[in-house]
């Protein structure tokens, strides 16, 4: 394998990753605050199909951006409903809002362009465009570490970038600050919070929507960016690999982007089975490349590599005792 | 006394569904849905065109599980709905049982072979289309390399790429043929970023002309081939506007003739298997105000002559579907 195929999988495997880091961080500040959600699949699907119809529409994917976070949000309040007010069972919730989306979205898109479910093709503004990042045309020519620069990190959409910067905002705000202390608490043991005199209510209510907020934007990364439209189930499953990828990661932000970047190197080696070929001498088989991120995740699981302990009030609602 | 009465209504709704369903033939989708710009879509168009043509209504049904796939055939069946038309391969196995228990009711299956003397069955011969736009592709490529995308590999999808892998070698023996497909399960007929991805890897390894063969997939393929500024090659349907001067060409299935032609017969439906070739015009490449300046007449010249040669069977494709095999490709 030569320099340039590796920098052409490693330029896609950024590509791949990003959704799965924004939905994996979106799992991550629900989950650590005690609720579990299955549903981050749904809520990628609606923000997909809601900017990818505004966009379309009004031709601006700024408008899109800002209204598929906001489908996504209001799915994630439906969900903070049913499990936070109502103390409903949280993965039920979860899995109903994923059947909820898978059918709701491609109704919508028939009613608005009847196009079967898909919504037109978006075209300049209404799209997120690559951007290349300053001196990426000057270190081009610089051998390795410029190639590198030029192809791999420059030359992607703005989502692309700011996803990478949540990471450290995100373990920022869950170790440095007092908010994400609480949040942590009320995910291992509500009651002491309640005892301190903050509402666990509004700490895990917070916790959901920003759950929605960054499960919209790898929704509206999906459609906007890496496509240019939406067209029914587009997700295809990538929130259950996020899900993955946060016990992969142990709940960690730090940990998710590498878990992230890792699922979406294996899902760009299964584009690739000739460089997998070459490198390892023997034919691998296209499946067996695509359930590695699973079966990474049954290894952790199971407590091969450490332990993943998930936050220990997790799935369960919160009674206040009288 | 309420038994009498129930039996009665009963018995009058039965009479009257039968006087509004006499010879009200119904057409059922498969899971695509009718709009799905491609093979379902193909279908509704020839409803519509012996629709308007007759001026005679037809039913409809669009399924959304495997569920509802029994359920829906019996009752159109108990409705003496005749003939019941039902596109996709998927509908095979269902079918095989329902036949036998309506043998008044006439079906058509469309893409599936199902042995019932009240059936026909319309298979396409995919392989020929595919092998005229790979010649199309070998023709238009200035790499030497031609890509292939297919959605979830069963052993249809795999008949479209060694079709198309032989017309591109029948054209230039030296030329590099890169297939993938997207996946085993159904999902891999409904994930555009795959499909855009792997485009883009089929770039890097030099395609300039990718086959999309993959349902909702393929409009990733498509996108990203244009996003890429290479060619891409459209399937079922005639999908050249979708990106007009990025589209080369479609590989044409006629299920619209097949569902045209099944309505026309109406119940005199003539079973057995009917097989939709280049002779009798079931499969064939588009070619419209979208992809003309794409095309240039010697290469429509040259593959017009290699489906005159298919049609008087002086060239025969390989089916890889016949023996699982295909002499032009591995996969």
């Amino acid at each position: 394998m030569d320099y340039a195929t590796l920098l052409q999988v490693l330029d896609s495997s950024i590509r791949l990753a990003t959704p799965l880091l924004l939905a994996c961080l979106a799992g991550l500040y629900s989950e650590r605050a005690g609720v579990f959600d299955i549903g981050l699949e749904g809520k990628m699907l609606i923000a997909a199909m809601t900017s990818a119809s505004v966009a379309a529409i009004y031709g601006s994917v700024w408008l899109g951006l800002v209204a598929g976070v906001l489908a996504s949000m209001a799915f994630a309040l439906i969900h903070g409903v049913a499990s936070i007010t109502f103390r409903g069972n949280q993965l039920i919730s979860g899995v109903a809002l994923n059947f909820v989306a898978a059918g709701i979205t491609v109704l919508i898109a028939q009613h608005l362009f009847g196009q079967g479910g898909r919504t037109p093709s978006l075209e300049g503004a209404a799209r997120f465009l690559p951007i290349d990042l300053p001196l990426a045309g000057a270190f081009a020519s610089v051998p390795v570490v410029g190639t590198l620069y030029a192809e791999v990190i420059s030359g992607h959409s703005l989502l692309v970038y700011a996803a990478a910067l949540l990471v450290p905002l995100t373990a920022f705000v869950l170790y440095r600050t007092r908010y994400g202390l609480r949040l942590r608490a009320v995910g291992e043991n509500p009651a002491s919070v309640d005892t301190a005199g903050v509402s666990v209510r509004n700490l895990r209510y917070s916790a959901v929507l920003i759950t929605g907020v960054l499960c919209g934007l790898a929704g509206v990364y999906l459609a906007c960016a890496l496509q240019a439209g939406f067209g029914r189930d587009m997700t295809a499953g990538r929130g259950y690999i996020a899900l993955a990828a946060l016990i992969f990661a142990k709940w960690r932000p730090w940990h998710a982007l590498w878990a992230c970047l890792l699922f979406g190197f294996f899902q760009a080696l299964a584009l690739r089975p000739d460089v997998v070929e070459t490198v390892t001498f023997m034919k691998v088989p296209v499946p067996f490349l695509d359930a590695l991120p699973y079966m990474l995740t049954v290894i952790v699981l199971a407590g091969l590599v450490g332990k993943a302990i998930p936050p220990r009030a997790g799935g369960e609602p919160y009674v206040k005792e009288r | 006394m309420t038994l009498m009465k129930h039996l009665l209504g009963a018995g009058a709704t039965l009479a009257l569904m039968a006087g509004a369903a006499f010879a009200d033939p119904a057409v059922i989708f498969d899971m695509g849905g009718k709009f799905d710009k491609s093979f379902n879509e193909a279908a509704y168009n020839g409803a519509e065109k012996w629709k308007a043509e007759t001026g005679t209504a037809y039913k409809e049904f669009e399924i959304k599980d495997n569920a509802q796939r029994e359920q829906v055939l019996r009752q159109f069946a108990e409705e003496g709905v005749n003939p019941v038309v039902m596109v996709g391969f998927m509908w095979g196995d269902v079918l095989g049982k329902i036949a036998p228990e309506y043998p008044d009711t006439k079906f058509a299956i469309i893409d599936m072979v199902v042995d019932a003397p009240n059936v026909k069955s319309v298979v396409f011969n995919e392989h020929e289309g595919s092998y005229l736009v790979g010649m199309m592709a070998a023709l238009a490529s200035k790499t030497g390399t031609v890509g292939f995308v297919g959605g979830m590999d069963i052993p249809l999808i795999r008949k479209f790429g060694c079709g198309y892998a032989q017309g591109a070698k029948a054209v230039n023996p030296d030329i590099k043929f890169i297939s993938n497909m997207t996946g085993t399960t159904p999902e891999a007929w409904n994930d555009p970023v795959k499909g855009a991805e792997l485009t883009k890897a089929q770039k890097a390894q030099g395609a300039d002309v990718v086959f999309a063969a993959a349902g909702g997939t393929g409009m990733g393929v498509l996108q990203a081939a244009k996003d890429e500024g290479i060619l891409s090659i459209g399937v079922d349907s005639n999908q050249n506007y979708i990106q007009p001067g990025s589209v080369l060409t479609s590989m044409l299935k006629r299920v619209d003739n097949a569902v045209y032609e099944a309505l026309k017969e109406g119940e005199n439906l003539t079973p057995g298997i009917n097989v939709m070739g280049l002779a009798n015009d079931g499969v064939g490449y588009a070619m419209d105000e979208h992809n003309a300046a794409l095309v240039t007449p010697e290469m429509q010249a040259t593959v017009d002559e290699a489906a005159a040669k298919i049609k008087s069977g002086e060239v025969v494709v390989h089916d890889y579907m016949a023996d699982n095999t295909c002499p032009a490709a591995e996969f």
